[in-house]
């Protein structure tokens, strides 16, 4: 459902991503890996058009994408998180949830209907599907680095995406954190029908989920297949595994 | 539970009794404050709740202020358009600055509301056969009360008022209608939107605010009110000058902002009032309120971030946890 041909962007002469193709059918849990460096999290922001390619194209159900602006892109069923956290830490747990609803389903020109009981139902589902149910009136920002995490994925699903983009899902988590956060994404993505791309450092947590796996190395993919295959491929061995075992 | 209380209503209804305390100093000082109040409402929907610090929002006020008084005083036009005018242009040049404005962020945002409120000001301050340039437009006229004087006779309390307390009673209702609207908006879902912005506009983008435009409401509507602000202004001070526009009037209402607590809808008002009765009583004592304001503003921002309105939320909070403890 989503096909990425030949994505390039520089920054002042240095080629942070040259030339990337890589397909995410519709159901499917890729994982796109690589050292640091390497480029996963530009190719995500040119992909959810936080920037803006030299070349290339995006399709996302034959449609062409490229270079659509965040805040349309999500309406056509993408959802994302982020590498950082990234929640809106100064308002409560349901109303995070609760604004990724409103924003959605197209409310936020609404100037006079008091805020308070809209979506709450589907908000309250929501939070207790993601394992929040006991923290909705906290503030967001003081929830644990994993609590953020899986609010930020609920931020993400409030938006009933098709596809979801994953940037580093258990960065900073603890190992039990981590198998907990992945049991949740995959339990979810199950539930919901999702296509999934994510971006890890995990190798454990790759081999474990994911379908097929792209390997970017200084820019430019080294190699994609099955979890099998990669593990197998020489070049892979060389420059990304090699470093790590 | 003390947020179940209708503040507002409660302090409206108690301002309603100002005039009966029978002294002019007090429905002069009142209509000041009320009016300012609204000012730096307008404001915090900006500061407060979309997280933009404008520095120059004093040039709606002023636009405002120019709108009502060169309509009443000069074409003779009813207040009962006049005064809406005045949010009417003042929103109007709020589109056309908050469409550059929006477009920067942060430190350049601020210095470009400052920019254009200068150049307002520039404009007021030379335009000499519109805006009466430097000497500014005195006399103008208070709105007609002629009519209520003439039902006075058959109700009773509504007669025998003066003139300058017929206008107190009239720029409190008008404003609070205004304030309950501005309530409205930040308590709908276009509000919360705004918090989202304010909070982090990176992911408010990407749960599909159009963050840029959303802002730009926001501006709109900051500016009409305040536009509104400026057109009972005018009239209570008898006379409209180029310095309404001037930055030091941006300043003050951001210091109000400020001092009463941009966390809280009410906190805008309450540092209108306190800023304005303080510095009533100061000047008497002192020619250097400004000294005595920065030395309370260097305060504040160290000691209570959150303003007047959060000092006290928080520690009414903790005197209620230990009355339950207890």
């Amino acid at each position: 459902m989503l096909e990425v041909r030949d994505l390039a962007k520089s920054f002042d002469g240095f080629q942070a991503v040259a030339g990337v193709s890589l397909d995410a059918p519709r159901g499917s849990i890729g994982a796109i890996i690589g050292p640091n460096g390497a480029g996963k999290t530009t190719l995500f922001n040119l992909i959810t058009g936080h920037l803006r390619p030299d070349r290339g194209r995006v399709t996302l159900n034959g449609r062409d994408v490229t270079g659509v602006a965040p805040h349309d892109l999500c309406r056509l069923g993408v959802g994302r998180s982020f590498q950082r956290t990234n929640i809106f830490p100064r308002l409560t747990v349901f109303e995070n949830v609760q604004a990724a609803f409103l924003s959605h389903r197209g409310r936020g020109w609404n100037l006079v209907t008091p805020v308070e009981r809209l979506y709450r139902a589907e908000a309250l589902a929501l939070l207790e599907s993601i394992g929040l149910a006991d923290r909705t009136d906290e503030v967001a920002g003081a929830l644990s680095h994993g609590g953020q995490k899986q609010l930020e994925l609920g931020l993400a699903l409030a938006l009933e995406p098709e596809i979801l983009l994953l940037d580093e899902p258990t960065a900073g988590m603890s190992a039990t954190e981590t198998r907990e956060a992945i049991r949740l994404i995959e339990r979810i993505a199950r539930e919901r029908g999702l296509t999934l791309l994510f971006t890890e450092h995990d190798m454990e947590v790759v081999f474990s989920i994911a379908q097929r796996i792209t390997v970017l190395h200084q820019g430019r993919v080294i190699a994609a297949g099955a979890p099998d295959e990669v593990r197998r491929d020489e070049a892979v061995r060389r420059v990304y595994l090699g470093e790590r075992h | 539970m003390s947020a179940r209380v209708p503040w507002g209503l409660v302090a409206f209804v108690a301002a309603l009794f100002v005039p009966a305390l029978g002294s002019r100093f007090y429905t002069f000082l009142a209509t000041d404050v009320v009016i300012w109040a609204l000012f730096a409402t307008s404001l915090n929907l900006l500061v407060g709740y979309t997280g933009l610090v404008s520095f120059g929002h004093a040039a709606y006020f002023g636009v405002g202020a120019y709108a009502t008084g060169i309509l009443m005083k000069k074409l003779g036009v009813s207040f009962l358009l006049a005064w809406p005018a005045a949010g009417v242009f003042a929103g109007a040049c709020a589109v056309v600055f908050g469409f550059f404005c929006v477009r920067l962020s942060r430190i350049y945002f601020a210095m470009l509301t400052l920019a254009f409120a200068q150049i307002v000001w520039a404009i007021c301050f030379k335009w000499n056969e519109l805006t009466g340039g430097e000497q500014g437009m005195p006399e103008i006229p208070y709105p007609d009360f002629g009519w209520i004087e003439r039902l006075g006779g058959r109700l009773p309390l509504l007669g025998g008022w003066r003139t300058a307390e017929y206008y107190y009673f009239l720029t409190l209702v008008l404003v609070a209608a205004c304030v309950w609207a501005l309530h409205r908006i930040v308590t709908s879902p276009f509000g919360r939107m705004l918090t989202t912005i304010r909070e982090n506009a990176e992911r408010a983008e990407f749960i599909g605010v159009n963050v840029r435009r959303s802002e730009l409401v926001a501006f709109v509507l900051a500016g009409t009110f305040a536009g509104l602000a400026g057109g009972l202004f005018g009239i209570f001070n008898r006379g409209v000058f180029p310095d309404f526009a001037y930055w030091t009037k941006s300043s003050e209402v951001l210091i109000m902002t400020l001092l009463g607590g941009m966390g809280t809808f009410y906190g805008p008002s309450i540092g209108a009032l306190v800023l304005i009765l303080l510095n009533q009583q100061i000047v008497s004592y002192t020619e250097y309120w400004p000294l005595v304001l920065g030395t309370i503003l260097v305060a504040l921002l160290f000691g209570f971030p959150g303003g007047i309105a959060g000092a006290v939320g928080a520690f009414s909070g903790r005197l209620l946890r230990k009355v339950r403890s207890a």
